[in-house]
Formats: structure tokens, sequence, C-alpha cells
């Protein structure tokens, strides 16, 4: 028998101490959404933990009882994967914001899963060491959050995504029981159940402790920025770095609206009247930054830049930065609202893809300001819009949809470190066949069999997909008919 | 190059088993018999399910078929100033990429640019219920669905047939040279661990037991800097250490005896275990020729957080792999039937439970 709201609380107030169970409306209010915001809804209960203890048991009382357990980091996530479900609980890792332990010998750091991304950095930083993957949001999300989306960052083009960057996990099961996946080694026995949790969006358990690896800050960074007339020679010459067999540590675009947003915002000095920017950073020993830097200026400019700048000073480069890192809320100044879509395409097709958000965008009657991580041709297509115009935020969303089906029709996928949440759930049907989604709904029961942990997100269901497919396709019509299939 | 797609074959094959409930031993070059519990069942040939579907240099990424020789398509990478960046040991000339991937075995530079499963971008399998499903794909971050593709790696064929696999390729740093110096187990492991606090271009270090070797890669000034400072004999350029190492083929690992591999933190103390081992990763793999008994080796790697397996042995071993402990053992139960419900593919080649 299901159990009511009043016995839930209960239950949970004799697992933590009162303050650390929310129920009243206005105190759930802050859990509404994540960084998503066009979804929202208030979850039952939520409960803040503070031990691994008391994590155990509350999953151990939601499965004895049949409740829904969403986890919850920060709520910076962009695709609603920590969006409340209302008949369950919350379960925030907020209070988890300890560094238990830092091995600068080992170049690892043991942390609670609500320790944010930049203190780690922070933490380490008197040891001359880093946590590589930067999300933009750094400042503010979860290192349980990371884990949990496989979140990247501007230097992930060199350094790799959470996935590379962690080797040791602490989840606990739905059903209440600690588990450590991976080692203190490089490598653990059995199945790579790291890389599985790794981007699982808070599906098969819930994170309580991180290892994370650290690396020595680099003796010098330095970052180009390169201005271009055209985004396809932008693109282009992004190719001819890789092509020259040099690997930046980040290498970023940014085309016209992104830039004149960022300039307004932060001041960073961009070429306002350029289609198109590329920022180049290269980094390691001195000697070897010197080398490739003569190499990428030449490459940048028989690419067609309009102009090449390198940084002079550290100040400057963290200026240069300063502007792609606050790209998104730069946008956010310059329109109402906007949608930050995240596809992934392989990087050759960067031109054809700009051309077709264009002619959406035109379609659509709405702006798109793209920002991208043009190394490994992640775009962040901003799209703008009022969502106090009626049916402005539903024609948003089904743009968004086209051009993520867009990425799929080119032989990229729906989403590249946003995960998928809530809001991409249907379009894992246009880029997953049926016995592929039920492949992953069978990894799901291997972990919570009766489907407790963070329900309805990240996989649809067969039937969602049939609905969808049915009001989709028209007369078995291909989208994007014009475009070379994989 | 062969191209041959043997794919439906092989589908049909597995559909067949899996009406008669017969198990599959997968098979490709057949290199790496030696690696893991003993086969058992038909065997299953994906060695002419070969050729390359798609490498794009400057994309960075190649997808071949799971049969392709691990040789041919290094070769490829080489003439295009690529490579593996996991630096795969092969174990004989038959190699081939799938059984790579599927033992997820790295060599030398893993522990500076990551392990087969790192690389690993996409898959085509063919699951326990003979249906060909796709995961990942060819573009560098993707986040849509579980990450299916690596956990193929290193589960030995357990979960399903290898079809397809997309990897992503590095270029060949510019220059490459090794250096040598004398000194003691505790000194070379101190010196390791001093560099890589440094921002320096090594991309592997190994010490035998006399000689500790770092290898320098990348732009010509950055080693060339970093040679200078580190100091030591450099070795000639035709010796070929890294690749003795990898393949297994240097005097350390003559010596008869089973051989260990030992994967802790790079920091973890000496295990005090009898024998003689060779320190790789910066101290994280550790190979061990010695007579412990195996409880003995595993209690010590586990006791700092590592574990121990049987790489290679005289005798058949009925325990390869570290064990795994309850919870973590039936989360394995669960993904095995969730991938292989009827326990077809290469049953007890991982542990006797799966
Ligand atoms: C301005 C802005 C910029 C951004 N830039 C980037 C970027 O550059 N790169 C990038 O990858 N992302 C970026 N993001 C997205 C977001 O910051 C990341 O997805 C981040 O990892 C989310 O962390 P969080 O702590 O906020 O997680 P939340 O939003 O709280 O949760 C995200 C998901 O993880 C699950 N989860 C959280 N904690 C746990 C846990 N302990 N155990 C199990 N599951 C858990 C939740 O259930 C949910 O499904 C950006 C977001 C914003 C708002």
């Amino acid at each position: 028998m299901k159990l009511h709201k009043q016995d839930i609380i209960k239950a949970l107030q004799g697992i933590l101490p009162e303050n650390a169970v929310l129920f009243e409306a206005e105190d759930l209010h802050p859990y509404e959404c994540d960084g998503l915001s066009a979804y929202r809804r208030l979850p039952m209960v939520v409960a803040l933990p503070d031990s691994v203890e008391q994590v155990q048991q509350i999953l151990g009382f939601c499965y004895q009882n049949d409740i829904a357990v969403v986890a919850r980091g920060a709520g910076t996530g962009l695709s609603g994967g920590a969006l409340p479900d209302e008949q369950g609980v919350l379960l925030s890792l907020a209070k988890f914001n300890q560094v238990l332990e830092v091995d600068s010998e080992a170049r690892q750091a043991r942390v609670q899963p609500g320790v944010r991304n930049l203190a780690i950095s922070q933490a380490v930083n008197k040891h001359g060491l880093y946590y590589a993957p930067d999300p933009s949001s750094q400042i503010a999300c979860t290192i349980g959050g990371n884990v949990a989306e496989n979140s990247g960052g501007v230097h992930c083009l060199k350094y790799g995504l959470t996935v590379h960057n962690i080797q040791q996990l602490k989840i606990v099961t739905i059903e209440g029981e600690l588990l450590t996946i991976g080692g203190s080694g490089l490598d653990s026995a059995g199945y790579d159940l790291l890389a599985l949790m790794t981007g699982s969006e808070g599906m098969l358990g819930v994170i309580v402790e991180v290892t994370v690896k650290l690396l020595p800050i680099p003796e010098r960074a330095q970052v180009m920025l390169a201005a271009f007339d055209d985004v396809v020679k932008a693109g282009a010459a992004v190719g001819n770095i890789i092509a020259a067999g040099i690997i930046p540590a980040g290498l970023e675009m940014m085309d016209k609206l992104a830039i004149r947003a960022a300039e307004d915002f932060v001041h960073a000095g961009y070429p306002v009247d350029a289609q198109a920017i590329l920022l180049c950073e290269l980094d390691g020993s001195n000697s070897e930054v010197s080398e490739h830097i003569l190499k990428v200026r030449a490459i940048l400019q028989n690419s067609g830049a309009t102009e090449v700048r390198t940084a002079k000073t550290d100040e400057e480069r963290l200026t240069f930065w300063k502007g792609r890192k606050a790209a998104f809320p730069a946008v956010g100044r310059i329109s109402p609202d906007y949608y930050c879509m995240d596809g992934t395409i392989p990087r050759k097709r960067l031109p054809e893809v700009l051309k077709n958000i264009a002619d959406l965008s035109e379609e659509y009657g709405l702006a798109v300001a793209n920002v991208f991580h043009a190394g490994d041709g992640n775009l962040h297509p901003l799209i703008l819009y009022d969502a106090n115009k009626p049916g402005e935020l539903e024609r948003t969303e089904e743009f968004g949809g086209k051009i993520l089906e867009l990425c799929v029709a080119v032989g990229g996928t729906i989403t590249g470190e946003h995960g998928v949440g809530i809001e991409k759930i249907n379009q894992m049907c246009v880029q997953f066949e049926s016995a592929e989604l039920i492949q992953f709904h069978a990894v799901k029961n291997a972990f919570d069999v009766k489907g407790l942990l963070n329900p309805g997100k990240a996989v649809p269901t067969l039937h969602r997909c049939a609905e969808f497919g049915a009001m989709h396709v028209h007369h078995g019509e291909l989208r994007f008919p014009d475009l070379e299939r994989f | 190059m062969t191209d041959n797609d043997i794919s439906k074959d092989l589908q049909q094959q597995v559909a067949q088993a899996l009406s008669s409930r017969t198990a599959l031993n997968i098979q490709a070059g057949n290199s790496k018999q030696f690696y893991g519990r003993a086969a058992s069942g038909d065997v299953l040939d994906v060695s002419t399910h070969r050729g390359v579907i798609n490498y794009e240099p400057t994309e960075l990424v190649i997808t071949a078929r799971a049969g392709t020789p691990l040789k041919e398509l290094e070769q490829l990478l080489a003439d295009n100033n690529q490579m593996f960046g996991f630096e795969p040991p092969a174990f004989g000339d038959s190699a081939t990429i799938g059984g790579t991937v599927a033992c997820n075995f790295s060599g030398p530079r893993r522990a500076f640019a990551g392990s087969a499963r790192d690389f690993v971008l996409g898959s085509t399998i063919i699951n326990g219920k003979a249906e060909q499903l796709h995961f990942g794909g060819e573009v560098m971050k993707n986040v849509a669905g579980y990450d299916v593709s690596r956990l193929m790696c290193g589960a030995l064929g357990t979960l399903g047939v290898l079809l397809e696999v997309s990897i992503k390729v590095l270029p060949r740093p510019e220059t490459e040279l090794t250096l040598v110096q004398e000194l003691d187990t505790n000194a070379s492991l101190a010196k390791v661990h001093e560099l890589a606090r440094q921002s320096l271009p090594v991309s592997a270090t190994c010490f035998d037991g006399h000689r500790l070797h770092i290898r320098l890669s990348g732009a010509e000034a950055g080693v060339a800097a970093a040679r200078k400072l580190l100091g030591g004999d450099t070795l000639p350029a035709n010796d070929n250490f890294w690749h003795k190492l990898k393949e297994q083929q240097l005097e350390f690992f003559k010596s008869g005896g089973d051989l260990w591999r030992l994967s802790l933190a790079s920091n973890g103390p000496n295990l005090g275990l009898n024998g003689k081992t060779l320190y790789e990763w910066n101290g994280a793999q550790r190979w061990l020729i010695g007579d412990d008994r195996a409880d003995v080796i595993r209690d010590r790697a586990a006791r700092h957080g590592g574990h121990a397996t049987c790489f290679r042995s005289q005798h058949d071993t009925e325990q390869v792999f570290h064990p795994l402990d309850g919870g973590l053992l039936a989360i394995h139960r669960q993904l095995k039937r969730a991938f292989d419900p009827e326990a077809i593919f290469n049953p007890g080649r991982m542990y006797a439970e799966i």
C-alpha cells in the first residue's frame, strides 16, 4: 500500500534532523526546477542528508515503499535532469560539501559529491595541481552533478570529459547498499561500472563520494584570438589546426551575435565586426607552447583570419576567456529568455549545419546565437525567445528539436554534455532504435528494478516514442532530405 | 586492406546459438587466448569481419570492423601521422581491434594519455538476443544514453559480440626520445612522482628493477628542454624498449612463474611480495613474477585499494581476475542478464558466475 505524504515526512524525520526535511510549499520552491526553467514542478518532500548512512537509510526506505527519488546537486543542469517528481523525494546532496582527502603525490582528491567543481581546483592549487574538466558553470555546479552528466568544459578537447578524470566512486543503490566502483589505481576488476555510472543522470544510483584525478598546472597557457569574416573559414581553421597535429587545450568558436552579446556584457575587447571568432588555448611547458604558438598563428592566418591576437599577459588571457565563459548570461541580457541546445556533430559538417540552423532561424522567426566547443564539434546554439509571448516557448522547443535531429542526421548526437533529462527525451527516439532503447531499460533494471531513481528521465519508453513518432513524421517524409544520411 | 562485412552472418549464428542454447566462444585473432579463464563453447569466428568503415584524419576518429588486424590499423594511422593514444599491446600478429577493446589492453602511454576505454567513442554490437545495436558514435562528446560502448571495454566479450568500434586517435608526437638512469626502486618512484607534478612531456615511465626509463614525446623544443632538465643517457632511437615492454618481450618477462598484474595507486607502497617487480605507469601498473599464493597477492593489492590479475599462468587458474564482493557481483550478474539473458557469450571467461 502506498504511504501518505505525512507518513513519508515522518519517516524521513526519523532519519534526518528536523530542519533537514522540507515539505512546506515555500520551502520546496527553490527545488522546483534546474537550469532548464521552462519545466517546473514541486517535489513532495526535500531531504537534505549529510551522511552516507542517512542516504542509505533514505534510499532503503524509499525502496521498501516504492517512492521515487531524484538526486540533486546544484541544480545547474540544463536538461531538466534534477526536475523533481511530484510524488517523490528530492534528495539534495548540497550538504556533502567537503574535500575529504588530497593526495598530491598520487594526484588524486577524494571529495564529497556536493563539492563545487571550481572548489576542487581551488583546494589543490597550493600543490600546483588542478581538476581539468571546467564547465562554464564551474563556480556553482557540483562534482556529483558533473559525474551524473559526464560534464565537459572548454578544456576537454585535450584533457577529456569527466569520465576521463575520475577514478573511484562510492554510490548508494536504490536498495540502500553502499558500493565502491573503481579503485585507487587506473582500472578495477570486472565491468567498467565507472564508465557506466558517468553520465547516467542519477538513474542508476546516488553518488556519495568521488575520487578525481588531478593534473599539474601547466607551466604556461597562452590563448590566441582569431577573427574571421566568414564562419565557414573559421570552421576550416579548426580542422587545419588538428590536421597539423596540434591538440589545443581549448578551441572555442563564437558567431557574430554571441560575440556582440559577450562584448557588451564583459568588454573583453572582442572584434564586434567579425562573423566568427576562434579562441585557441595552448598549454604545456614553456618551450612547447612557444613552438606551437608560432605554428597555430601561421595556420590561422593561412586559413583566412582577418586578425590574430595573442594574449600578452595572464590577465589578458583571462579576459579573452571571460567573454566565452560568460556567453550564456551575456545572451540572457539581450533577450528575455534563451534556450540552450547541445548537439555534437562531426566537425567537417559544421558549415552545412550552421547554414541549416540559420535557415530554421528564419523559418521560425527566432534569432540564434552560436557558441561552440569547436575542437570537438559540440554546438551550443542559443535560441532567443520570449516566454511571455504566447506560443513562443513551444515554437522554440520545436525549433530546438529540429536542430537536434539535424545533428543526428549528419552523424552526430542530440547531446554532447548537458544530458537528455526530460528535455531531449523525444529526440532519443530519433537517435536510437527500439531495441537499443530496450537495452538501455535493461541496464537500468540491473540497478533499479523498480524504476524509482529519477523516473521518466534520460530514456524514453517505447510508448512515448510511438506517440512522438506518430505526431512527428509527416507522410513518412524524412527531415532534411538534402543531407547525406548516416 | 580487406573489406568484408559478415555481420548478418554473425547475427544469424548468434540467433542459432540462442535457439539451441549453445555457448559461443567469441574469437578473432586468437592472440589473447592466454588471458582470462578458460574459454568454452562453439567458436564464433569474427576474424573475417574486417575493414575500415570510416577514417577521417582531421576528425581524429577511426571506425573499423572488429576483426580488422590491429597491425593494419596502426599502419594506416601511421601513414597519416596518427596513432592509437593508448598504445595497445598486441601479443601477436593476429591481434584485432575488437579483441584489443574487449580486453581493454593499454600500453606504456596509458597513464599519460588514457586507456582503450578512454578512447572508445562508439560501438556496434550483437547482444544476447541476437540484435544488432549501435551505441555512442564518432563524435568526441556524446551523453545520449548509457555509455554502453565503454562498458564493452574489458568485458571480454561476455556482454556481446563487438562488430564495429569507433576510436578516437591522436596525432603522432613530433619527436620522441627515451632517457635512462640507474636508480633503485624508491628513488625511481620518487622521481616519477616528482615529474608527474610538473608540466613535462613525459609519455611513459618504466622501472625494471635496475634502471628507470622515461620517454619524452611532443614538440621538438619541449622535448629538448625536458631532456636537458632531466639528464641521463638517451637510448638509441632503434632500441625498441617500449615496444618490447608492451609486448612483454623484455628479459624481465622471460623468467618462469605466474605473471601477475597489479593495479593500484601510483604511490601505493611496496607490497612486500616475493619475487621481482617491474613498475610502469608511474607505479600504477606493476608486473610481478613470484611465488606467493594468489590470495596473499590479492589481499595485499586490495588493502591499498587496488586489484590483482593473474595475467599469464602455466596452469589453468580458477580465479584470474580479482574476486568481486557481494554487491558488485550482484550488479555484474544483473548486467550480464541484461545483455545476454541466456548466457551464451563467453560464459565463465571472466568470472565463473558470468
Ligand atoms: C550557465 C551554465 C553553463 C553551463 N556550462 C556547462 C558546460 O560548459 N559544460 C557542461 O557539461 N555543462 C554545463 N552546464 C550544465 C550543468 O552545469 C552541468 O550539467 C552540471 O554538471 C550539473 O551539475 P549540478 O550539480 O548542478 O547537477 P544538477 O543539475 O543538480 O543535477 C544534474 C543531474 O545529475 C543528477 N545528480 C546530481 N547529483 C547527483 C548525485 N550525487 N548522484 C546521482 N545523481 C546526481 C541529477 O539527478 C540530475 O539528473 C552549464 C549550466 C549553466 C547553467
